[in-house]
């Protein structure tokens, strides 16, 4: 899939402009701060409904503004899509698609994909647990849609859960038949629930993206192999409850999770806070025997991260349709193995989108249609 | 800031849901423009509104009388019991004809973020409803999202021991909505396909 055409109003530094995109490589330059990132950053909140840079949208909206508009002309196979979202940082999203208005914008995700590589991918590896999470959840939506309302729906019962814990909690718990505690029973269910679903869904993807990971890792970082795969990339899932042994199935793990509630329920109510759940969940990274996390180097924690979002790539690739990638910045990040490997990427798949301040951080044959950015403006596509 | 009664106008109207700072003062702007007779219509209906309607003493839906329009029928079956969020859901479940017993307004849904508990709702009034024994069947009808789904089971948990038949509109609702969105032919269908529920 690729995108045809970009509009921006009122996003980020845009007051308004449209972008013709092709198929293949489009490079855009310019000095810094003169709004490539942001002209990326729109092309990906398309693709998620969110930033790679912030986590509230207000920043998205052009100072001034109180909305912004992004709109974009997807090619899929042979058909197209016309996607837009309305950012309204004071109340909700809208999202049209084709020109028909849709009841929730999240009905939009899933049109186009997009695999984004920034230079703060080096927190996949040496940052918080919460980095990993979004990890796996973002590639999680991309591939099934539906999971950005059990996302939603989990992320609104941990807050309803924890305000009935803060004040249970307050108003003294030994008192029985206490409403607070019985409808805790309630929210109980709810978070299991959804919880298992997230939890199952998160496990099967850790699955699928193994392979991927060492396979990539291997490739990126050019190791020569130590006996017994002492260097392997592997990542596992780390559940913060005991799972149950085997295969387990999504009832399985309600079941677990439910068990772990009532274990935890004095902890709970003293802290009011949920302390057992995917939101606490975290994943493992391994290069051979060691962790990377206070094992690896600078450079094997870079390999690992670009390792990651290279498996996710072929993940999605594997699913059908190529993802459009985009890589902001990352070249002059690179020495020149890590440079070629991901240059071979980019030559096969269908659209790359890449930000450089200037063209000698780029390899020279993927400039191919080129973009100068300055000021909000964007100026190309001069063929090389 | 506007003078005096100018702001408190415009105070007032950004009370009111749905409606922000903004749109309070065009609508503050619009009275202020319109014709004398029109503005004192709308002021009369709004006291009148608060005059006359109540809520229906055995089912809290709106009425002008002491008991609605739907307790006042006698060919309503009240062996069946429609559990909803709001007055407003009352109405979508009505235009789709599909149902024949009476109802009971709870007056919202469990939401401990907005300091809503059971005891916020009308649920001990439900109770006392129940208590006679002529209700066999309660279909729960809250609306089809997180709130709504945390209140049917708490209802669900507290009814299922009284030996009644409880059930859940069937699915098909769209999900994370309100019922009030949910089109007839839709509602109406998840009314017929109900099913027990067991949790
Ligand atoms: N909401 C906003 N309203 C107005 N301007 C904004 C908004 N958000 C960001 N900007 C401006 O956009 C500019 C940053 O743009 P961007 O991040 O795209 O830069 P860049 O071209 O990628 O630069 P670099 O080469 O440093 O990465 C900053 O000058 C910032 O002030
Ligand atoms: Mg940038
Ligand atoms: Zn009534």
């Amino acid at each position: 899939m690729y995108v045809s055409l970009l509009e921006l109003i009122d996003f980020r530094s845009y007051p308004h402009t449209e972008v013709p995109l092709a198929a293949g490589v489009s490079v855009f330059l310019g000095p810094n701060g003169q709004g490539k990132t942001n002209l990326v950053e729109a092309v990906d909140y398309i693709a998620t409904q969110s930033s790679h840079r912030v986590s509230s949208d207000q920043p998205l909206v052009r100072s001034g503004a109180d909305r912004a508009i992004v709109r974009a002309q997807v090619q899929r196979d042979d058909r197209q899509a016309l996607i837009e979202v309305e950012i309204n940082p004071g109340g909700s999203n809208r999202a049209r698609l084709n020109g028909g208005q849709l009841t929730k914008a999240r009905e939009a995700l899933g049109i186009l994909r997009t695999v984004l590589f920034s230079p703060d991918d080096l927190d996949l590896v040496k940052g918080d647990p919460s980095a990993r999470r979004r990890f796996l959840d973002d590639l999680l939506v991309a591939r099934q849609p539906r999971f950005a309302a059990v996302r939603s729906d989990y992320d609104r019962v941990l807050r309803q859960r924890n305000t009935l814990l803060k004040t249970a909690g307050r108003s003294g718990r030994s008192r029985p038949g206490d409403s607070a505690l019985s409808t805790l029973e309630v929210w109980d269910a709810h978070l299991a629930r959804t919880g298992a679903e997230l939890l199952s869904a998160r496990l099967s993807l850790t699955a699928d993206l193994r392979p991927h990971l060492t396979k990539h890792y291997t490739e990126v970082a050019q190791t020569v192999p130590k006996p017994g795969g002492g260097n392997d990339a592997d990542l596992s899932y780390r559940s913060s409850f005991p799972l149950p042994p085997g295969a387990v199935s999504r009832p399985e793990l309600a079941e677990a999770l439910l068990g772990q509630v009532a274990v935890r329920r004095d902890d709970e109510l003293d802290r009011g806070v949920t302390l057992v759940g995917p939101h606490r969940d975290d994943v493992t990274f391994t290069l051979g025997w060691l962790p990377t996390r206070g094992y690896s180097s600078h450079g094997e924690s870079w390999s690992f991260a670009l390792a990651l979002r290279l498996a996710a790539f072929s993940l999605l690739r594997s699913d059908g349709d190529d993802p459009v990638l985009i890589l902001d910045d990352v070249f002059a990040e690179l020495d020149d193995a890590r440079r070629i490997r991901l240059a071979e990427l980019v030559r096969e798949t269908e659209q790359v989108l890449v930000t450089a301040a200037v063209p000698s951080d780029v390899p020279a044959d993927l400039l191919e249609h080129r973009f100068d950015v300055r000021d909000a403006k964007v100026t190309g596509a001069r063929a090389r | 800031m506007y003078e005096g009664v100018v702001q408190d106008l415009v105070d007032e109207l950004g009370r009111l849901p749905g409606i922000g700072p903004k749109s309070a003062q065009r609508i503050a702007f619009h009275l202020l423009a319109a014709d004398a007779t029109d503005v004192h219509r709308l002021a009369a209906v709004l006291a009148e509104v608060k005059e006359k309607v109540r809520f229906c003493s055995v089912c809290a839906n709106v009425t002008e009388e002491e008991l609605c329009r739907v307790c006042r029928d006698p060919r309503r079956d009240l062996a069946l019991l429609c559990v909803v969020e709001e007055p407003k859901d009352v109405l979508a479940v009505e235009r789709t004809r599909e149902f024949r017993g009476r109802y009971h307004v709870l007056g919202g849904a469990i939401s401990p973020i907005e300091g809503i508990g059971p005891e916020q709702l009308r649920i001990r009034e439900l109770m006392v409803r129940l208590a006679d024994g002529t209700v066999t069947e309660v279909i729960i009808a809250t609306d089809p999202n997180l709130e709504g789904e945390a209140t049917a089971t708490y209802l669900t948990r507290l009814l299922r021991p009284m030996g009644l038949r409880v059930t859940r509109l069937a699915s098909g609702l769209p999900v994370g909505g309100d019922l009030e969105y949910a089109d007839e032919v839709t509602l109406g269908r998840a009314f017929e396909g109900r099913r027990s529920v067991d949790d």
